[in-house]
């Protein structure tokens, strides 16, 4: 059976990540240790809370990582997703792990917009890939945050438009990405955490 | 493609139980609210909220049980409140699975939970829930609202499940706890509360458009229009509704497809 680590830097909801990614089907364990990590098929970064303070818990494992993104799929969820760019402003500009390349802006006020973007939206399907396989344009998934991907199209696997558009789900080689909780996000979640084991 | 408007059933559990009948739904046990909950996420809710009404510390395992167990089977976000007055009590909902804690009576009575929870938790899990009331004995520096028949009154917080009253302005309340961090506010109106007439439009509205972070409108509803009346004369980002939902009045599918009919975004 398929093995997936959820890393485990300290931050956020790990039971419902877990639980989501195991209803799809493959073998969770939870951990800090980046030996352990390594032998898993693909690595989950979860994460809620802000930039900074999630780049600072996972610098130590930054290398690990790096090193196991060369060879093995990493997916990253809403913080961890964030934390795949190269750069950060969230209280100051930090450094990212940069597998893909761009950055986390802070969403621009805008009359009759809230912040945090909070709720079910809609995903446009801007490049084809095999983690949205099966999962209609214009499908909901739920989100909740106030900082956004900013990276170029070829990037980019989906769309939303809050306040700006911006890019819901991002690629780049072994590193995928998604700003929406797949876990939260019911059947359209599960089936593109099945699709992410799918590949591993 | 537009961010949807929320609708969000909310149970009231006692001793792990939900307290409000709910034979209508043909459920094998009644009062299992996590039973409950799954039949709402399939009728389309877009969040579940748990309320523990009796929140004694001696009952809470029947909580964190019931958290767990709906974690572990729905894949919706769940907000979970009552009774929470501590880092650890918050701590422990989020760990059992909860993606949100509602505080209310805590919060008023120490607001360095919300600031604290914010910074721990992050502003996201961080739903302050505000009891309010009308009160027309005007006094200086209340925010004025002005009723529909022309009337002008403010709105104070009470706490304690309404019982209390504080004295505290609700709207600053409200800008109070969103600089300290909350994520969201839960409005419930004991004017309009149990009373089926609809949501309490001015103060929701006069809140929602002071505040950056979304608004969730509750108490009142009894019919459908309501729900419309709550988001665009009430401005809310999200309503919450038990009885109706409970008692089987409608579904909230039915919600969905009306709110659809006339023009409001919502995720069917």
């Amino acid at each position: 059976m398929t093995r997936v680590a959820i890393l485990d830097y300290g931050l956020g909801n790990l039971r419902s990540v877990k639980k989501g990614v195991e209803k799809a089907g493959a073998t969770v364990f939870i951990t800090d240790d980046v030996e352990e990590m390594a032998t898993a098929d693909g690595v989950v970064l979860p994460g809620v809370g802000a930039f900074s303070e999630g780049m600072e818990k996972l610098n130590e494992m930054k290398k690990a990582l790096l090193g196991y993104a060369e060879s093995s799929p990493v997916l990253g969820i809403c913080l961890g997703m964030q934390m795949l760019l190269d750069v950060g402003e969230e209280y100051g500009i930090h450094e990212g792990l940069g597998l893909v390349p761009g950055r986390v802006r802070q969403f621009p006020e805008k009359p009759g917009y809230k912040i945090p973007h909070m709720g079910w939206n809609n995903l446009k399907i801007v490049n084809d890939d095999p983690l949205f396989e099966g999962i209609p344009d214009n499908s909901y998934v739920y989100f909740v945050h106030s900082f956004y991907a900013e990276t170029a199209k070829e990037y980019t696997l989906t769309s939303t438009d809050y306040i700006c558009t911006f890019s819901s789900a991002i690629r780049n080689k072994n590193a995928w990405g998604t700003q929406f909780h797949p876990e939260k996000s019911g059947e359209t979640g599960l089936k593109i955490l099945e699709n992410f084991i799918g590949m591993l | 493609m537009v961010l949807t408007k929320r609708i969000i059933p909310c149970l009231d559990i006692k001793d792990g139980r939900v307290v409000k009948g709910t034979n209508f739904l043909g459920l094998r046990d009644a009062g299992d609210p996590v039973e409950l909950a799954s039949r709402y996420n399939a009728q389309g809710a877009d969040e579940v909220v748990f309320l523990d009404i009796t929140a004694s510390k001696e009952e809470r395992g029947a909580l964190i049980d019931v958290i767990r167990r709906a974690a572990d089977e729905l894949f919706l976000p769940l907000t979970v409140g009552g009774g929470i007055n501590s880092i650890g009590d918050m701590q422990d909902l989020l760990r059992a699975g909860a993606d949100k804690v509602s505080i209310n009576t805590g919060g008023v009575k120490n607001p360095e939970l919300i600031t604290k929870g914010a910074e721990k938790f992050g502003n996201q899990c961080i739903v302050v829930a505000i009891d309010l009331r009308r009160n027309d004995e005007m006094k200086d520096g209340v925010t004025v609202i002005e009723m529909p028949d022309g009337s002008l009154c403010w709105y104070e917080v009470v706490i304690y499940g309404g019982s209390k009253p504080t004295g505290i302005d609700a709207v600053k309340w409200a800008k109070e706890a969103e600089s300290r961090g909350a994520g969201e506010i839960l409005l419930t109106s004991m004017e309009t509360d149990g009373v089926k007439e609809g949501f309490d439009i001015p103060v929701t509205s006069k809140i929602s458009t002071e505040v950056r972070i979304p608004v969730i409108a509750s108490g009142g509803v009894g019919k459908l229009e309501h729900f419309y009346d709550g988001f665009v004369y009430g401005r809310a980002d999200a309503c919450l509704a038990a009885s109706v939902f409970h008692f089987g009045e409608m579904t909230v599918a039915d919600v969905k497809e009306y709110l659809a009919k006339r023009g409001v975004p919502v995720r069917i």
